[in-house]
């Protein structure tokens, strides 16, 4: 009876954890066949990044370039398509599920809330994998890439692990944006800051200004560990520095991410 | 729950109200209380949604939460489960608190949700919402109860306002729950969809189920309900049954003293109820003026003559104005 201490955390249903199990995979199929079924959703996170790396790394450099640049823009690409799958499939939708509310649906019912995150985070890893599979299939075979198998595997690996600053980006923005204005909310954030830091442009091209703002983006430090990865990073040794500002900008999204949850349990369900 | 139903398993969607409610009515006054709330108080900033609003919904029946927009009906809902939380007062279900998950695994509900996803099928987010319950029923028998079985490999996106309506309907049962909350279930169907809608949620009364059903139809109350709150500006304003809201509804209320007794009273053709209230009466009547001329007839003493609208008049007004909108969007 005691509601006045509302919030507080749900108790648990107790569930075998087969039935935790199944749970949890029937919301990440679903989230999976949901998203692979949004035209936008699939266009923006896998046609565009395929489209600009044949465009700029394979189609307009001469034949001599092709496949150093192809091999560069495998990397950044890949970031580019990576933050796009977490930042959509996180920020636009949650955003989305919330205001149409069926996410209040799904907090009426006992689902268990794990359920719904990880379902986001597995269709993000799955998208993100097939991103960087396609562009290593274009690469490999129309842009002259030629990369060890072990090198190739880390490079998709990298990348793949690092969807998870950009979800938990895309959880705090899901959090606080309006549907309506989540999507040109992403696009504000997502295009300029891959500029920025150097994902369509090799960052030494740019402006000395733009080089050192560009140490203050995540996508920044995201591509240089691709970059690392097939030895074309600008500063090869220092991996952990990278590591260490990602997993810092992680805990400052989730923090976020974490009030903008609590704000929602509290006050926008009334 | 409710054991007076006999045969809730043959077609149940198919029984008539008037077999569902007769069956049962008389047990569901004796019957526990399976929802209470006690002194229940929210406001929204400057807005007050609840004033002390002490309410309890018992085992089995269809208890219907009548009002118009902004009265706080679904806040009232929302508390209930466990979405929201109250300023001040507390509410529980099955006596324990209303968010918690085992509460939460016998309460399904049918919010009023503006959409969910459209790339879905009917079957695939009825099989979702059952993996979250512990004995859902069958996906076939869901489906079958909310008339979905054809559409069910149609997404959500492309189907009619009646049928999104009955796939929220059946993501509301798919978990075999013992109490529903339906939150305004028919609004914005057209008279077809809306008495499909009522056919089912009849379905649920025969098979035992306990609703809470809210609406702003009196229409709609009275063809389902078996008992109706009347809530407006955050209060209940009344409470009966179908037919003692309905006449509370429409008519007038005449206050006088008089040398009448209580019985020359009632005889009064267009007189509904007579009370003695100190020395004065007060008659519940359809018409006034018809009753006043008659009351001036007979007794030339009568005084202190009074006529107001029955108590419910500006909550109805309200809901006649709404319903009359919806049925233009309609």
């Amino acid at each position: 009876m005691a509601a006045t201490t509302f919030p507080a955390p749900a108790v648990l249903v107790k569930r075998s954890l087969a039935q935790t199990l199944t749970i949890h995979a029937k919301e990440a199929k679903y989230e999976l066949i949901n998203k692979i079924r949004i035209p936008v959703y699939a266009i923006s996170t896998v046609v565009f990044p395929l489209m600009f790396y044949v465009l700029f790394g394979i189609v307009l450099p001469s034949s001599k370039d092709r496949a150093e640049n192809a091999t560069y823009l495998l990397a950044t690409m890949g970031c580019f398509g990576v933050m796009a799958v977490a930042l959509f499939g996180f920020g636009v939708s949650l955003a989305i599920e919330r205001g149409q509310g069926w996410l209040q649906m799904k907090r009426a019912s006992p689902m268990p809330v794990s359920a719904y995150f990880l379902a986001k985070l597995f269709a993000a890893v799955v998208f993100s994998t097939v991103i960087m599979l396609l562009l290593l299939g274009v690469g490999i075979a129309f842009g002259g890439v030629r990369l060890p198998l072990a090198t190739a595997a880390k490079l998709v690996g990298i990348l793949v692990a690092g969807s998870i600053p950009f979800s938990a980006m895309g959880l705090a923005i899901g959090y606080f944006a309006k549907p309506n204005s989540a999507p040109a909310v992403v696009n504000l954030i997502y295009l300029p800051m891959s500029f920025c830091s150097g994902l369509w442009i090799p960052l030494f091209m740019l402006p000395h200004g733009l080089q050192t703002l560009a140490k203050f983006l995540p996508p920044y430090h995201l591509a240089q560990l691709a970059l690392n990865a097939v030895g074309m990073g600008m500063n090869p040794t220092s991996a952990w520095g990278h590591i260490e500002v990602l997993v810092a900008f992680t805990m400052i999204f989730l923090g976020f991410a974490a009030w903008g949850y609590r704000r929602d349990e509290g006050k926008t369900y009334g | 729950m409710s054991t007076a139903v006999s045969t809730p398993n043959a077609q149940p969607w198919d029984l008539s109200r008037e077999a569902v409610l007769a069956s049962r009515r008389n047990d569901v006054s004796a019957a526990a209380s399976i929802a209470i709330t006690r002194k229940l108080k929210k406001s929204y900033g400057s807005v007050i949604a609840l004033q002390n609003l002490d309410l309890e919904i018992r085992a089995g029946e269809l208890l219907a939460l009548l009002g118009p927009n902004g009265a706080g009906k679904t806040t009232l809902v929302h508390i209930l489960l466990g979405m929201a939380s109250p300023d001040s007062g507390s509410a529980s279900v099955f006596g324990a608190d209303p968010y918690t998950g085992e509460v939460q695994t016998r309460v399904g509900a049918m919010l009023q949700v503006g959409r969910v996803p459209e790339t879905l099928k009917v079957r695939e987010h009825v099989d979702l919402f059952s993996s979250y319950y512990p004995k859902p029923l069958p996906l076939e028998e869901t489906l079958a109860i909310a008339g979905l079985t054809d559409i069910r490999n149609r997404p959500y996106g492309e189907l009619s306002g009646g049928q999104k309506q009955r796939v929220l309907f059946a993501i509301a049962i798919c978990g075999d729950p013992d109490l529903l909350f339906l939150d305004e279930p028919t609004v914005g169907l057209d008279v077809e969809a809306r008495r499909l809608m009522w056919s089912q949620i009849r379905s649920l009364i025969a098979r035992g189920k306990t609703v809470l059903l809210t609406t702003h139809y009196l229409n709609e109350a009275d063809a389902l309900a078996d008992r109706i709150l009347v809530l407006n500006h955050g209060r209940i304003i009344a409470e009966g049954t179908p037919a003692e809201i309905k006449a509370r509804a429409m008519g007038k209320q005449i206050r006088c003293s008089s040398r009448l007794t209580l019985e020359e009273m009632r005889q009064i053709p267009g007189v509904l109820t007579v009370k003695a209230d100190r020395n004065a009466f007060e008659l519940h009547v359809n018409a006034a003026e018809p009753v006043v001329r008659e009351l001036l007839q007979r007794d030339s003493w009568l005084a202190d003559l009074e006529v107001t609208n029955a108590g419910l008049e500006e909550a109805f007004l309200a809901l006649t104005q709404n319903h009359n909108a919806d049925s233009k969007e309609g």
